[in-house]
């Protein structure tokens, strides 16, 4: 590299008498990028290109794999206990199995964790709870599910939990039902809703609280009627995210939910909550090689269904986010 | 241009010029000037010709440049240059000339195309999606278009209106486009001569030069685009665009970088765009007005301050719209 | 001063005295939440602590086969004198370790790479179709990478890699059927780079303007005004996507407990490739493939051991990522 030129400054000395016309740099016209940097953009090529292929090859086979399987037949029968898994029942009761989980967990969710987030931004005092509570809460969004799973077990096992699942002659409670698996469903979920409202509020800028305030209204009012209104998109698109982790959770609807094939309520009141099923997850994980059906084209055909109902819910929350955003000048 | 006390005179000190080195223990005239005697009346040399409304002693400091020669070699040159985004044109046909030993100021109302004119200078128009650009630009006699934009980037350096000094310290800042630009990375000792020099020639050295490895970021905003100013020498372009470069200082910081940019004036061709039509008449050694695109008016400072020849020029400058 | 009400509006005491009781009970409600993940944690170490204290350090260390080992304690006769806890976890540690920081430090750089490449050199056509593609793909279920994985890539890596004599070569120890390391670190690649680049693609278009036109401005091209200006810039960011994708890749039981292998085998890296091609299974895996026996008391204790090892990983992660990003921040001001 040859040195840059450098051009004396003026002093007071000299009081360009003689001004030297500075010096030209020869016109370069071949290229400026060195071997490093050309290896860096082939590399960026070239990931750009795997990533290309692996994200075409994984859409383009689940819809050629799902569409050849899937037929309407199947999505309508329930599943039927034979030997032959794969040329009898449908998945219905495994759709039915994620929405009433995906309803049950969200429906949960959401006021706890609204009110969770508002606490959070809006009184949070004393502030060490305030920490406390949110290194909690990202404490839960960091727990694999696993361990919520058997953590969930251990808990709704206990006698005084009876209520909420089966209890066994011996007395001892089976722990396993839609409410225990929608309860700790709901700690999937919460992370992402409180996160979201807490973005949804914290957008809201302070002249609208004043506003209010100097209207007379308390904070309470304040908080019902004029923030949780503007952050409704951010509360429906935290909702619809953590509706998205509920439906694709496989680890606590295997521990937790009984893995009945049909769903089987209880008797007594609340029999459905309190009784088993399974759901798409467990239904893929169950017809695959690893779990006992062995019957890959039902397995095939439910994660089809399944990655639809991801989607769907996933556009829903771009929808949301772009049509609802409240304008703050 | 150095700035002489005149001991007999009552009526206040007459200017003439020298660019001082902004560096060292003495305190560079014009900086004497803003800050010490806020209330002294400055005669205004009979040289430069202007308006009646710029016989305001208090007005400002005027440059007096008989009393120096400074080499005027034509550097860039646009012929026809015509930019459009998307079906809106910007610039309209405009032909100009830059030359190094001179400072050109490029004046004229908001949206007008002085900074897309700027900007495609050293083509960084084209980062602009929409834009397509007609018409030849001339760097030393060879279209721009020929050669490697980068290389072209190196020779046409640019100042932008807001400060943006990197997220790294100072020294990395005014080391950045020579480390980052071709194969071999140089050494820090081969850097520090440079990157001192750099400092110095743009007046930030002797608040610096404690810890050169200070987050950048750290710094005032008027020194952040000093500092700016360095990293742009450090280069040693031959070119310089200020895109208003002061419009967000205070004066104070602002006075310093305007003497620093006619302390450059005579190793670079300076191109400032400014909207301050005072700050033009500080600095500038010709004046370009342009007026929705169309450059109206190209001239010698004096003149086009004193005898606008086109009618919208003399509304302009008479603060008539703008 | 009497709490009266005007028109409905409450004046100010009794004003008061409803945000105050509001406050107390979210407060409330907020306390309660956080008290119930704090007795999760500490619910779940004092389950697992028996486990710990009847191996001491050996607990971490190798010895035997941990699945028969594990085997002995779901087979514990019913007197809690004569429980068995004996456990040598080393093999489940060691494909923890292995297989979550091959897939992330792998990620890591693929991420990267791709993130710069839709940011800045992919054409126009190319990203608007691979940037939702790629949001899409962090969304999907973590059992649907498994059946692919299960259906597709392990019958090929059976069929094309392993043959009779690299079967026979390790038969003593291990069987080699397809599940391995190699396709559940392959998957689990697939699985976390999905999000990590859609947060860099963000951080790097979140890197104000004025930088990038200023390092162009400076004269040096787009790949190294890119790499020193804003992947420099959006190196918390990096560091943050890391920390989310291993938190994501050691809490995985299901896909690698479908990919990998139902083996409590430690690979041998001294079986040269072989070592890729041998199975083992992580400690979430682990817990998903005996979560029947968890009634069992010291096989209970045993998974809940294994579960307390997976938090206070998960803490460290956190805790790293969150000393590291403040360490990087030290040059960006809160400018912005």
């Amino acid at each position: 590299m040859t040195p840059p030129s450098v051009n004396p400054p003026l002093s007071a000395e000299e009081p360009a008498e003689n001004p030297q016309p500075p010096k030209r740099r020869p016109v370069k016209v071949e290229s400026s990028w060195s071997i490093m940097d050309r290896i860096g953009l082939g590399l960026a090529w070239a990931a750009g290109v795997t990533l290309c292929v692996i994200a075409g090859a994984i859409v383009i086979y689940m819809a050629y794999k799902g569409l050849q399987y899937v037929n309407w037949e199947m999505i309508t029968t329930a599943p039927e206990a034979s030997l032959d898994q794969s040329a009898s029942g449908g998945f219905l009761d495994p759709i039915l199995g994620t929405l009433l989980l995906t309803v049950i967990g969200i429906l949960i969710a959401i006021p706890v964790g609204v009110a969770v987030a508002v606490w959070l931004t809006e009184y949070g005092r004393p502030s060490g709870l305030a920490r406390a509570v949110e290194s909690g809460v990202e404490i839960v969004a960091g727990t694999p599910s696993i361990v919520l799973a058997i953590f969930g077990l251990l808990i709704f096992q206990q006698s005084f939990m009876g209520l909420f699942s089966f209890t066994a002659e011996g007395g001892a409670v089976f722990g396993r039902s839609f409410i225990t698996a929608g309860v700790m469903m709901s700690l999937v979920a919460l992370p992402m809703v409180i996160g979201a409202t807490r973005e949804a509020l914290n957008t809201i800028p302070r002249h609208v609280r004043e506003a209010s305030y100097a209207l007379g209204k308390d904070k309470a009012t304040t908080i019902r009627r004029v923030l949780l209104p503007s952050a409704r998109s951010g509360i429906a698109t935290g909702a619809t995210l953590g509706m998205g982790r509920i439906a694709g959770d496989t680890a606590i609807v295997v521990i937790l939910l009984g893995a009945s094939m049909t769903i089987t309520p209880e008797e007594g009141p609340g029999g459905l909550l309190r009784g088993t099923g399974s759901t798409l997850t467990s239904y893929v994980y169950n017809n695959s090689p690893a779990g006992e059906g062995n019957a890959p084209e039902k397995a095939y055909a439910a994660a089809f269904v399944l990655l639809l109902i991801v989607i769907v819910l996933n556009a829903l929350v771009g929808l949301i986010g772009r049509r609802n955003k409240p304008q703050w000048n | 241009m150095e700035l002489k006390q005149d001991p007999q005179s009552t009526n206040g000190n007459r200017v003439t010029g020298e660019p001082g080195k902004a560096g060292g223990a003495t305190v560079p005239p014009l900086r004497r000037i803003v800050i010490e005697s806020e209330t002294a009346p400055i005669h205004v040399s009979d040289a430069v010709l202007t308006p009646d409304a710029f016989q305001d002693p208090n007005a400002g400091v005027l440059i007096d440049q008989e009393a120096e020669s400074v080499w005027v070699e034509q550097r860039m040159r646009t012929e026809a240059l015509s930019i459009a985004y998307g079906g809106k044109v910007a610039v309209n046909e405009v032909s100009l000339e830059v030359n190094s030993g001179e400072v050109l100021a490029l004046i004229g109302p908001s949206g007008c195309g002085k900074t897309t004119l700027l900007r495609s200078l050293n083509r960084l128009v084209e980062l602009t999606p929409a834009a397509k650009r007609t018409g030849r630009i001339m760097l030393d006699g060879e279209s721009v278009d020929d050669f490697d934009v980068t290389h072209l980037r190196s020779r046409v350096g640019m100042l932008f209106q807001q400060p943006n000094p990197f997220p790294m310290s100072i020294f990395d800042n005014v080391a950045y486009g020579l480390r980052e630009r071709g194969s071999k990375r140089p050494r820090k000792k081969e850097l520090e001569p440079i990157v001192v020099d750099a400092l110095e020639r743009a007046g930030l050295w002797d608040e610096v030069s404690n810890n050169l490895s200070h987050p950048a970021l750290a710094l005032s905003g008027g020194q952040q685009q000093r500092l700016c100013i360095a990293r742009s020498l450090a280069v040693s372009p031959e070119v310089l665009l200020l895109d208003e470069p002061c419009s967000a200082l205070d004066p104070i910081s602002t006075a310093i970088i305007e003497e620093t940019i006619v302390g450059l004036r005579s190793e670079v061709a300076i191109v400032i765009v400014t909207h301050n039509l005072q700050q033009a008449s500080r600095v500038a050694d010709r004046v370009a007005f342009m007026y929705l695109g169309d450059m109206v008016e190209c001239g010698a400072a004096g003149q086009v301050f004193g005898a606008p020849a086109a009618e919208r020029t003399k509304e302009y400058i008479g603060g008539g719209f703008g | 001063m009497e709490a009266a009400s005007l028109n409905g509006v409450k004046v100010s005491k009794e004003r008061d005295r409803t945000d105050r009781r509001v406050e107390l009970l979210l407060g409330a409600l907020a306390s309660t939440i956080l008290l119930l993940i704090a007795g999760m944690v500490i619910f779940v170490f004092l389950k697992g602590l028996p486990s710990f204290t009847h191996n001491g350090l050996a607990w971490f260390g190798s010895g035997g086969n941990v699945d028969d080992q594990l085997m002995n304690i779901f087979n514990s006769p019913a007197n809690p004198d004569d429980y068995v806890y004996e456990l040598r976890a080393w093999p489940l540690l060691y494909a923890t370790a292995l297989i979550t920081l091959s897939a992330v430090i792998l990620s890591t750089i693929f991420s990267v790479l791709s993130a710069i490449f839709i940011v800045e050199f992919a054409p126009l056509s190319i990203r608007r179709v691979l940037e939702p593609v790629v949001r899409l793909l962090a969304a999907v279920p973590s059992v649907i990478y498994g059946l692919i994985g299960i259906l597709v890539i392990v019958p090929w890596v059976h069929h094309h890699l392993i043959s009779e004599d690299r079967k026979a070569s390790v038969a003593y120890v291990i069987q080699l059927d397809g599940t391995s390391i190699l396709v559940g670190i392959l998957i689990l690649f697939v699985m976390i780079c999905p999000i990590m680049i859609a947060i860099i693609v963000d951080a790097l278009r979140a890197v104000p303007t004025n930088w990038t036109q200023g390092a162009a401005a400076l004269g040096v091209n787009r790949w190294r005004a890119m790499w020193t200006v804003s992947v420099r810039a959006a190196r918390p960011a990096i560091v943050a996507a890391a920390v989310l994708a291993s938190a994501r890749a050691l809490g995985e039981a299901i896909m690698l407990s479908m990919v990998a292998g139902s083996v409590g085998f430690a690979p041998n890296p001294l079986d040269g490739f072989t070592f890729f091609l041998e199975p083992a299974r992580p400690l979430a895996s682990t817990i998903v493939d005996n979560a029947e026996g968890l009634s069992v008391v010291p096989f209970g204790q045993t998974m809940y051991a294994f579960a307390a090892i997976l938090l206070v990983s998960s803490a460290f992660l956190s805790f790293g990522g969150w000393y590291t990003r403040r360490r990087l921040s030290k040059y960006t001001l809160s400018a912005r």
